[in-house]
C-alpha cells in the first residue's frame, strides 16, 4: 500500500514536470531545474563513495574497525572519525551510508554520531569556504562550540542506546 | 573532486590485482546498495526541488533580513533545518545577507541547521540508521546549532550579557 502511494506520488510528480514543461509552466519548470541541479551534483559523488564502500567492505577486516572503533575504543576512536570526516565530500547523504558500512563492521554507536556530526560542520573545502564568506572568527567559533557538543552528545547518546540494546537495520 | 575519482580507479585496479572475486563483490555490494537506495534518493530530489521552490532565495534574504533578531535566529534555524543547499550556494548566500546587515547569530543558526539538522534527507537517513536515530539525531543537532548560533551572538557582541 505504501509502495503504490509512493509511486503514484513519483509518478503524478514526473507527469507535472512534463506538462510544465511542454506548456511552459514557471512553478514546474523551476522545480524541474532544481531537480536537475540537485540530481546532477549527487550522481557526480554517491556512485563513486558506494564503489569505495564496497572496496571498504570486501577489504576491511572487522577486526580492525572494532579494534580502533569499537566497543572498546580509547577516545582515539573519535579522533579517527573526525578525521575521517574531515575528508568527506558531499554532504550528510554521503556520510550516512559510510556511517552505516562502519557500524556493520562493529564501529560503535558513539563514534558513528560523532563522525556524522563532524562530517557536517568540519569537512575541510566546505570550512575553507565558509570563512572566505564570513570570516575566519566566525567559522572559528561555529567550529569550537559545535565539535565538543557534537562529541559530547554523541557519547550520551551511544551509551544510552547501547544500554537499551537499540540495533540499527542491517543493510 | 577529479582527486576522489581518480582514488577510487586506482584503488579498484590495485584491488583488482591482488584479489578478482572480491573486487567484483564490492563492485557487486556498491551497485547493490545503490539501487536499494534509488527511491529514497528520488524522494528527497522531489522534496528539495519543491522546497527551494518554495523557499526560494529571494525570500530568504527578505524574511532574514527584517525584524527581531531573535526571531530571525528561529525563522533562519527553521529554514535552515528544511532546505538542503550545497555550500557553493549556502555560503555566499550567507554572505549577502551579511552584507545587508543581517547578524552572525542569525548566519550561523541558518548554516549550521542546514549542515546538521536534515529534515530533507530524512527518507536517506532512516533507510540507513533507523527512525529512531533519525529523529534523536536530528533534534540533538537542532538543539547544537541553536546553542551555537547564541555563543555567536555573544563572540559578535550581538547580543549582550
Amino acid at each position: 500500500m505504501k509502495k503504490i502511494l509512493k509511486i503514484s506520488i513519483f509518478i503524478f510528480y514526473f507527469l507535472f514536470i512534463g506538462f510544465s514543461l511542454i506548456f511552459h509552466l514557471e512553478s514546474g519548470e523551476l522545480i524541474a531545474q532544481n531537480f536537475l541541479s540537485f540530481a546532477f551534483s549527487m550522481l557526480k559523488i554517491v556512485p563513486v563513495a558506494f564503489v569505495l564502500i564496497g572496496l571498504f567492505e570486501v577489504w576491511v577486516k572487522r577486526e580492525t574497525i572494532e579494534k580502533h572503533l569499537g566497543d572498546n575504543s580509547s577516545w582515539l576512536g573519535f579522533l579517527w572519525a573526525i578525521l575521517l570526516s574531515g575528508t568527506t565530500v558531499g554532504g550528510l547523504y554521503v556520510a550516512f551510508p559510510i556511517a552505516a558500512v562502519l557500524h556493520k563492521k562493529g564501529a560503535k554507536l558513539s563514534v558513528i554520531f560523532t563522525y556524522l556530526g563532524a562530517s557536517a560542520i568540519c569537512r575541510i573545502p566546505m570550512m575553507i569556504f565558509e570563512s572566505s564568506f564570513l570570516g575566519i572568527k566566525f567559522t572559528l567559533v561555529r567550529l569550537l562550540v559545535s565539535l565538543p557538543l557534537i562529541i559530547i552528545s554523541s557519547v550520551i547518546m551511544g551509551n544510552i542506546l547501547t544500554k537499551t540494546n537499540y540495533a540499527i537495520a542491517r543493510h | 573532486m577529479l582527486i576522489l575519482y581518480l582514488v577510487t580507479v586506482i584503488l579498484v585496479i590495485i584491488s583488482f590485482i591482488i584479489n578478482k572475486q572480491k573486487t567484483i563483490k564490492a563492485l557487486k555490494i556498491a551497485i547493490k546498495k545503490f539501487s536499494k537506495i534509488m527511491p529514497a534518493f528520488l524522494t528527497m530530489l522531489i522534496l528539495i526541488s519543491i522546497v527551494l521552490y518554495v523557499f526560494p532565495q529571494e525570500l530568504i534574504i527578505k524574511y532574514l533580513g527584517i525584524g527581531n533578531k531573535y526571531i530571525s535566529t528561529l525563522i533562519a534555524s527553521l529554514i535552515g533545518s528544511i532546505t538542503l543547499m550545497p555550500g557553493f550556494i549556502a555560503f555566499p548566500l550567507a554572505g549577502i545577507l551579511h552584507q545587508q546587515g543581517v547578524p552572525y547569530m542569525v548566519l550561523s543558526a541558518f548554516t549550521t541547521t542546514l549542515m546538521l539538522v536534515g529534515i530533507i534527507t530524512f527518507p536517506i537517513e532512516r533507510e540507513f540508521l533507523g527512525i529512531k536515530i533519525t529523529i534523536i539525531r536530528n533534534l540533538t543537532c537542532f538543539a547544537i546549532a541553536i546553542i551555537v548560533a547564541i555563543v555567536t551572538g555573544f563572540v559578535f557582541g550581538e547580543i549582550g550579557i
